[in-house]
Order: structure tokens, then sequence, then C-alpha cells
């Protein structure tokens, strides 16, 4: 039997779906009864046991507010105490800002190897080597890795790279809550700059505030992203992006030529330098490709581009490339969707 | 204050062409930079010392000799020091072995308030040194900072933090490693004088005897990580072209891409049309 552990995240006090997905990724790299999934879930959260109804057959919920997912240092402590208890074979969390920060700091600890971003895993089920697949090189190569010293192997796995299992609330739901208070390094001593400031509880960070960005999710999640670049030749270009983007209830994204030209925020630049993301449908609007950006995107579902050079590297990366003028085709596009609405609900 | 950057030097990723053949990367001779991500680290830390003429700012790198063209660009940029961790006993270490070796470094030159470094490199693209280092030195990070002010006793810092769906404002109590995103600002371009300075410029470089590390502790030999197959896979998809500079085409090219947005959930038709639609298929 080979164990699975995977670390679940939580959002505003639910079980975030990142963490379903996860789940999934466990329970395929083996049959039932030859693989057991158990999920830890640090910081607050309501529904634990959603995490058993989508795969898990135990959650270990840690749900002291200092393990919330900013501070690798008090939550890598608390996965270590974790790992004195028992050693699974494979422990794997979501590349996330989170996982991405805490997975390297607990392997660091732990002297243990970790594989950043996989896109594909798989498990050897007599000599349980896992098999960590991610692209390297900007995307151009893919590289299979394994893990040659201790237990667990861990991998941080790409959002969107698997969808999880249907939810089954006939499954049975164990959750073990174990609080970590006490957990040795949880609570690194406290420290007073100049006699006013206040003790940071969270390994030398205290959470001020919390600034969701305004009406929109960002791209990272998102099911559909219509991004734009140079072609647009103007920030004033963008509002039609915008407009376009808002009928059909997608986010806007865009090139790093557009972010540097200032048409677009940088939490919506989509590349190598900016952010990997593969939504259900991916649209570029006026964006040639470059590798950086395809390396960003390349997953995506389904690939849309309208750009007004049919060589653009792009258009070899799309499943449907449209040669179009791009301030001719969205207004026509748009005049078209009048007689749909977004299924989130906003009337076009 | 004493702030150290971490500098990685990586091959140029704009440069890079695709062959049509094959769908494989073209990489042209000599086109090394410093790694883009970093001159955001480094922009942070050149801030700082704006403001606070007493800081110094010590860039270190780990790679072959010519990494030192890496750091000449950041003590170009403005950066006081800078050292080299270099030897062959280096090669081929992941990002475990890789942090094994910086943080001795820095554990040897001692006393930084800040360790300050780039989201992630353009050519590994794990993110993973900043935290790992982290983790060696026994101090907290704060990955994925877009922006950042210090405390006038220099003891504490407030920052941004960008997350997936927003942001967190922090306070940080230093020392502290700190991982930035491009949202810190537009890195400055070296100035002449600061090019003379650096080329003239002593770099120091340590060794595997320098850091107190063993053969075994470092490099390919103490990696935990194994790479065991590599594939190219085809950057392209089968695609369908549509040509909408004609009427005709914009509108067979506009159908295409609704049926698409249909297919995926995106729209439904509107209440109107839907009612339309009804109303025609009612005997």
């Amino acid at each position: 039997m080979n164990e699975i552990w995977i670390l679940a995240e939580s959002k505003s006090g639910h079980v975030a779906p990142v963490s379903l997905e996860l789940l999934a990724w466990a329970r395929s790299l083996g049959k039932t009864g030859s693989v057991s999934v158990t999920a830890i879930l640090p910081g607050p959260a309501i529904d634990p046991e959603e995490l058993c109804y989508f795969g898990a057959d135990s959650v270990i919920h840690c749900p002291s507010e200092g393990l919330s997912g900013f501070s690798a240092r008090p939550l890598a402590a608390c996965l270590s105490a974790l790992l004195e208890r028992r050693r699974p074979s494979v422990f794997l969390a979501a590349a996330t800002t989170t996982g991405r920060t805490v997975l390297p700091y607990l392997a660091a600890c732990e002297g243990l190897g970790l594989t950043a971003d996989c896109t594909e895993l798989s498990l050897d089920p007599e000599t349980a080597v896992l098999l960590q697949t991610r692209p390297a090189a900007g995307g151009n190569i893919m590289a299979t890795i394994r893990t040659t010293r201790g237990k667990p192997q861990m991998a941080t796995v790409r959002p969107h790279s698997r969808r999880p299992l249907e939810r089954d609330p006939g499954r049975t739901a164990s959750v073990e809550v174990m609080d970590f208070h006490e957990a040795p390094g949880a609570a690194p001593p406290l420290g007073r700059d100049g006699g006013d400031s206040p003790p940071f509880p969270n390994g030398g960070l205290l959470l001020v505030e919390e600034r969701p960005f305004e009406s929109s999710r960002g791209i990272a999640d998102a099911r559909a992203v219509i991004a734009g670049g140079k072609g647009f030749r103007k920030k004033e270009g963008f509002a039609l992006l915008d407009r376009l983007a808002g009928l059909v209830g997608a986010e806007v994204g865009a090139s790093r030529e557009a972010v540097d030209r200032g048409w677009a925020d940088y939490p919506r630049q989509v590349g190598l330098s900016g952010r990997t993301i593969s939504p259900e449908l991916y649209i570029a609007v006026g964006i040639s490709g470059a590798i950086q950006h395809l390396a960003g995107m390349q997953t995506s579902k389904t690939i849309v581009s309208i750009n007004s050079d049919p060589e653009a590297p792009i258009a070899a990366m799309s499943d449907l490339a449209i040669r179009a003028d791009l301030y001719e085709f969205i207004p026509a596009l748009m005049a078209k969707l009048a007689g749909y609405r977004s299924a989130d609900g906003v009337e076009a | 204050m004493k702030i150290a950057v971490l500098v990685k030097q990586v091959p140029e990723t704009d440069s890079l062409t695709l062959d049509p053949e094959t769908g494989t990367v073209v990489r042209s001779e000599d086109s090394s930079i410093v790694n883009p991500l970093d001159l955001y680290a480094l922009e942070a830390a050149l801030r700082i010392k704006d403001a606070d003429p007493e800081t110094s700012i010590l860039a270190l790198s780990m790679g072959p000799p010519q990494a030192e063209t890496a750091l000449r660009e950041a003590l170009a940029m403005g950066c006081d020091e800078a050292v080299l961790v270099t030897g062959r006993e280096f090669g081929g270490s992941d990002t475990w072995a890789t942090s094994r070796a910086l943080s001795a470094a820095l554990s040897k030159l001692g006393g930084f308030d800040l360790i300050l470094c780039g989201e992630k490199a353009t050519d590994g693209d794990t993110g993973q040194v900043g935290p790992e280092v982290a983790a060696f030195l026994d101090l907290p990070v704060l990955t994925y900072v877009g922006s950042l002010s210090l405390s006038s006793s220099r003891k504490e810092a407030q920052a941004q933090r960008i997350v997936e769906d927003g942001s967190q404002v922090l306070r940080c109590r230093l020392p502290m490693v700190m991982s930035f995103c491009k949202a810190i600002g537009e890195p400055r371009l070296p100035l002449l004088s600061g090019k003379r300075r650096a080329k003239a410029a002593q770099l120091r470089s340590f060794g595997l005897a320098d850091l107190g590390l063993t053969a075994e502790e470092t490099g390919a030999k103490g990696s935990p990580t194994k790479v065991v197959k590599v594939d190219r896979p085809r950057l392209s998809r089968e695609a369908t072209f549509m040509d909408a500079r004609t009427e005709e085409g914009m509108d067979k090219a506009c159908d295409a891409l609704i049926a698409l947005m249909l297919e995926k959930g995106l729209i439904v038709p509107s209440a109107a049309v839907a009612g339309a639609t009804a109303a025609r298929t009612q005997p």
C-alpha cells in the first residue's frame, strides 16, 4: 500500500478547489486498495469533509490561524512534525503561491528533493518510484525527474493540470483535528521592535490586510482568458478588450509587451515572466507569440488567436487561427454577441 | 543596512526561435543574460540604497566562471560587491544543492538584514531557491513581493505580496528572505560610470573548501532529484485557419468563435433569443 499525502489549501474558510485537483492526481497514482490518500489541511476551514467526498481516505485538519499560506516557516514546521509521526511515499502540493513557498521550505528542512510545477505524474506500483514530469526551458522540453533520496517524494503540481473527481457524498468522512499551537517552530520567540510594535507570531510575518483584485477573479483560476498584446498599438484598445471579456465572463490577460507599455497590470501578464495558466479557452488577440508567452499558455485546453499576421508563431499554437484586423474583428464579434449573455449572469 | 541579492545567469529566452520543422527551440550562441526576474530584486535593493546611502548591497551567484558577467551587470546597476560560488563540484546541482551552497556562502559572509531574489529563473522556472535558502538559514521567507517599504529603525518592513486572487499587506521582522515579482517596478539601466566601475571591480569567488562543504553535499552528487528523461514536445497544434478580411470571412470567423464560447459554457443565448427560439419551435 502506497501512502500519498496532499497539502490542501483553504480559501475564505473553505477548502480551495485546487486541492480537489490534487486529490484526483493522488487517486490516479494507483487503484483503490493499492494507495491510501491523506489530505493535510492547514488553517481554518468549515468543510474539511469535502476532501473525503472528492477522494481523500482521511483528512488531518490543523485549524490554527497561524498556519495560513503566507508564512512558510510555521507551516513547514507543522508539516515536519507530521512527517515525524509517519512518512508517506509521496507528498504533493499545488503549484500555487502557497505550495511553491511552503514545499521548498519543507524540502530544505527535511533534506528532501522537490520537483516544481509538474504537469504529469506516475507511480510505479512495485518500486513506489514517483516519476515527475514538468515543462522546462520555457516549455520547450519536458523533463521527467525522480527523487533519489529520502521519503516522501515531493512535487508541486500545476493547477488545472487535472480535473477533480466527481463529488461522492457516500464516501466515509474521516477527519482528525490536530492543533499545532504548541508545535516546535510554529511560534518562534516573539520579537518586539522599539517597544511599540506588535509581536510577530507567524515566523516574522504579520498579516495587516488582504486586498482582493477589484471586480475580477484574476487570470490564474479563470475558465476563459482573453489576452491582448502589442497588436493593440495603444492603451485605449485594451478598453475594447475589457468590454469583450465582460460580455462573455472572461478575464483579461496581457503579453509582456502590453504590460511593459503600461496597457495592463502585471498580475495579468501571461508567460514565463508572468503567470502560467491553462484555462478552458484562451483567446490571444494581437499577440505574436514569443516563446516566453507560449510557455505560459500552451497547456490551455483550446487556443484561439486573432492576428493580422498568419505567420505569427501564435497561429501554429492555435486550434483556431483567425486572420483579422483586431479593431474590425472585436466590434463585429461584440455585435454578434448581442444575442447572448454571459453564463455568469451578466446581461450581454 | 546589509542586503544580499541572489543573481542567476540564464540563456536569453527572447532571442530563442522555433524551428518550424521540428517545433524545437533554436538557441543562438552566447546569449546569456542576468535572469530578467532577478533585475526586480536588484531594483528593490537599489531603491533601499537610494533612500539610505549607508546601505551596502552584495550580489551573489553560483555558476561557471562565465557567470561573472551577470555579477558585473549587477555591479554596474549599483551593487557594491559581488561573490561567485564556482567550481566543478557544484555542476549539476538541483535547487536543494544550489540553495545549500548559496546559504553556506551567505552564512560565511554573514550579517545580512535582507536576502533578496527574483520570483524564479526563466530557465529552470522552479522558484524554489529563495524559500530553500531561507530554510537553510532558518529565516522567515516572503515570496511574490510587489512593493516594500522599510521602517525608520530598519528592523521592520511593510510588504505587499501578490497572490492568485489579490494582494496581501504584511509586516515583516528582519532579517528575512524575500522574492520579488515585477510589480516592484521597472529595473534601472546601468549608468556608464557604473559600467566602468563594474569592469574594474575585483570579484571574490568561493569554492567548495571556502564554504566548508564536501563534494557529496552539492553538485549532482548532493542533489536529491535526478532528471531521468527529456522529451521535446512539438509546440504546435492542428490549427484551423480562417481569414476574416472579407465580410463573409468575418461573419464565419465570429460564428466559429461564438460556437466555441457556447461549447465551453461561457455564454448562453440571452432570454430574448431563447424565447424567440422557443416560440418558433412550438407547434
